[in-house]
């Protein structure tokens, strides 16, 4: 356990430390979120859906920065080796599957605080505040979206050796799953043929039970959206896991 | 005295290569000993066998009596490691960076906080412990790394080429630290360098290793001594003269370099008045005469055929920098 907290301080220590780079990481989603959503407020239709898109978007932005936090946190293990700080954590006696999971507290909870930062000006904004009850229900996909997606990029940063190709997943894995996961539009109104894989998309499920937790409603039955998301965050830790004792 | 270390065969290859070749050796307990050799001669593997970072191709080794297979977290525990490229965390104060360490060898706070201190004060970096790493200069990186490996107080303290690229005033500060670790702290220290003056200077005994095998092992003086020849430096403003006059059976060997001539000869001491009889017999004037002795870069070339360039170094250096930038 102590080595778990050692590890989720240091990521504490590199987070508040970097508060230029939390501003930068906040003001882009904020501004996405004005100009998508007062620019296209009228001309989104949602089928079936009340409220505005302004107020639709809201949860699909969390849902964006808290994945790419989480993402980038996991993929820390691969600029921690680039610059030789990986090899004093891996030649201390400590084993890879505290390490890893270090990492993953860290990043989760670092990727956690930043959709904390994006939730609480977005709802101000839209106006829109939610029930308690639903508030938590956002908080908890926050915490899930941000573990599975940490250790979904311990996961790939094992298997990498260097950052070129961290830009290729980057391109055709991180954008795809953030594209189709229905956090910009409803994803009833997609092309049939696309719909299976918007359901394969673990990030679908943490946006809709977002969705459903700050606005009542949901294209996705909220059960099946806390089985799946957490249910992913089992999955990719596992994953991680066994693919990180791997590294040297 | 009991034995720190102890190798026995250990080989590694990577593919073909066969980075380190069946070396065996023991260390001492409370020696400052040295792996001397050139780029690629697999120093750096040798430790990270030693420090179970790297599985062994065949053959054994003991760190403090336990074995790196057997037990690889009895051996981490006991020992501390200073790695060839910078191993902190730009992004942490120097105090953060020693308590994370702390904290991942599992020291109570108490003890922790005060080693901590007890270090920074000892490596001098007491003042600027709230410092964010990335405002550090080169030595002052290495110094608290030194101070990083031994918070959980190691029995052996590893330092893979503890001063390469630092300036030599800063080199010299450092040999004094790593010295002193070993006469007051009673730490057996392993490091690995290609300058044959740290090797010299700083190590009770050296290993000179060349293409993954061990060539020599002794202490600097014998190594040197093994030579048989002292260097007589002789200027004079007529240098192909002292060369043609001193055509002796007894000297070894001759080099004629800008403004002097040096000569081996065996107990040199005993020679000089000689040398300069001889001298005068030929009329050739003499500036001055002293009498030095082999380094150890005379041995390896004796050894090898090949000297170990402070070149090497530099293009090694570069060469990391170039990796780290591009990520290869
Ligand atoms: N992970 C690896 N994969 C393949 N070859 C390797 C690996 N690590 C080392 N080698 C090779 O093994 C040999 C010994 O390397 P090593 O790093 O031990 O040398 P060194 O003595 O530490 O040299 P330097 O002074 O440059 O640090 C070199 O030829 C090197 O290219
Ligand atoms: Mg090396």
């Amino acid at each position: 356990m102590e080595i778990i907290y050692a590890i989720w301080l240091r990521n504490m220590l590199r987070f508040v430390r970097s508060r230029s780079r939390i501003i930068g990481s906040v003001m882009m989603p904020l501004f996405l979120l004005l100009f998508l959503g007062f620019g296209l407020n009228n001309v989104v239709q949602m089928p079936g859906i009340a409220g505005s898109y302004l107020v639709f978007l809201i949860p699909g932005m969390v849902a964006m920065s808290v994945m790419f936090t989480a993402v980038g946190s996991g993929v820390q293990i691969l600029w921690d080796k680039q610059f030789g700080f990986l090899k004093e954590t891996l030649v201390a006696p400590v084993s890879r599957l505290e390490i890893m999971l270090g990492q993953t507290s860290g990043g989760a909870t670092t990727a956690f605080l930043q959709g904390i930062c994006i939730l609480v000006p977005a709802l101000l904004i839209g106006l829109n505040v939610p029930n308690l009850p639903g508030f938590f229900v956002a908080l908890v996909f926050m915490v899930l979206i941000g573990v599975g997606f940490t250790a979904f990029g311990i996961a790939l940063a094992s298997r990498m050796n260097d950052m070129t190709g961290f830009q290729l997943i980057m391109n055709f894995v991180i954008f795809p799953i953030f594209g189709l996961s229905g956090a910009l539009f409803p994803i009833s109104s997609l092309p049939a043929w696309i719909a299976p894989l918007t359901l394969i998309d673990p990030l679908t499920y943490g946006v809709e039970g977002m969705r459903y937790g700050l606005t009542g409603v949901s294209q996705i039955d909220p059960f099946i959206c806390i089985a799946v998301s957490g249910g992913f965050c089992i999955a990719t830790v596992v994953i991680g896991a066994y693919l990180f004792r791997k590294i040297q | 005295m009991t034995a720190a270390l102890h190798i026995q065969n250990l080989t590694r290859h990577f593919k073909d290569l066969v980075a380190v070749d069946n070396i065996s050796f023991d260390i001492l307990q409370g020696e400052i000993f040295g792996l001397l050799g050139p780029n690629g001669a697999g120093k750096t593997t040798t430790l990270s066998m030693l420090a179970t970072m790297l599985a062994p191709t065949s053959g054994s080794a003991t760190v403090n009596g336990i074995d790196i297979m057997k037990d690889p977290d009895g051996v981490r525990r006991s020992i501390g490691i200073v790695f060839q490229d910078q191993s902190l965390d730009e992004e942490l104060t120097a105090l953060e960076n020693m308590d994370f360490h702390g904290r991942l060898y599992r020291i109570p706070a108490a003890v922790r906080n005060q080693r901590i201190d007890e270090l920074l004060r000892l490596v001098e970096l007491q003042d600027r412990k709230n410092d964010l790493v990335k405002t550090f200069s080169g030595g002052m990186r290495r110094r608290l790394e030194i101070a990083r490996g031994l918070i959980h107080h190691p029995r052996i303290l590893f330092l893979d080429e503890p001063t390469l690229g630092l300036y030599p005033q800063t080199r010299n500060h450092l040999w004094n630290y790593i010295a002193t670790l070993a006469k007051d702290e009673g730490i057996t220290i392993i490091l690995t360098t290609h300058y044959m003056e740290e090797a010299d200077r700083l190590c009770n005994r050296v290993a000179i290793i060349d293409k993954g095998k061990i060539i020599a092992i002794d202490t600097p003086k014998n190594l040197k001594d093994a030579l048989g020849g002292d260097l007589v430096t002789i200027k004079s403003p007529d240098l192909p003269g002292v060369a043609a006059a001193l055509r002796e059976p007894w000297v070894i060997r001759t080099e004629t370099h800008n403004d002097e001539v040096i000569i081996s000869i065996r107990n040199a001491d005993q020679y000089v008045s000689t040398i300069v009889t001889i001298l005068n017999e030929h009329k050739v004037p003499i500036t001055s005469i002293s009498i030095s002795k082999p380094t150890l870069e005379d041995v390896f070339l004796s050894l090898t055929g090949r000297t170990i360039r402070e070149q090497d170094a530099d293009s090694t250096e570069n060469m990391r920098i170039h990796r780290k930038m591009t990520g290869h």
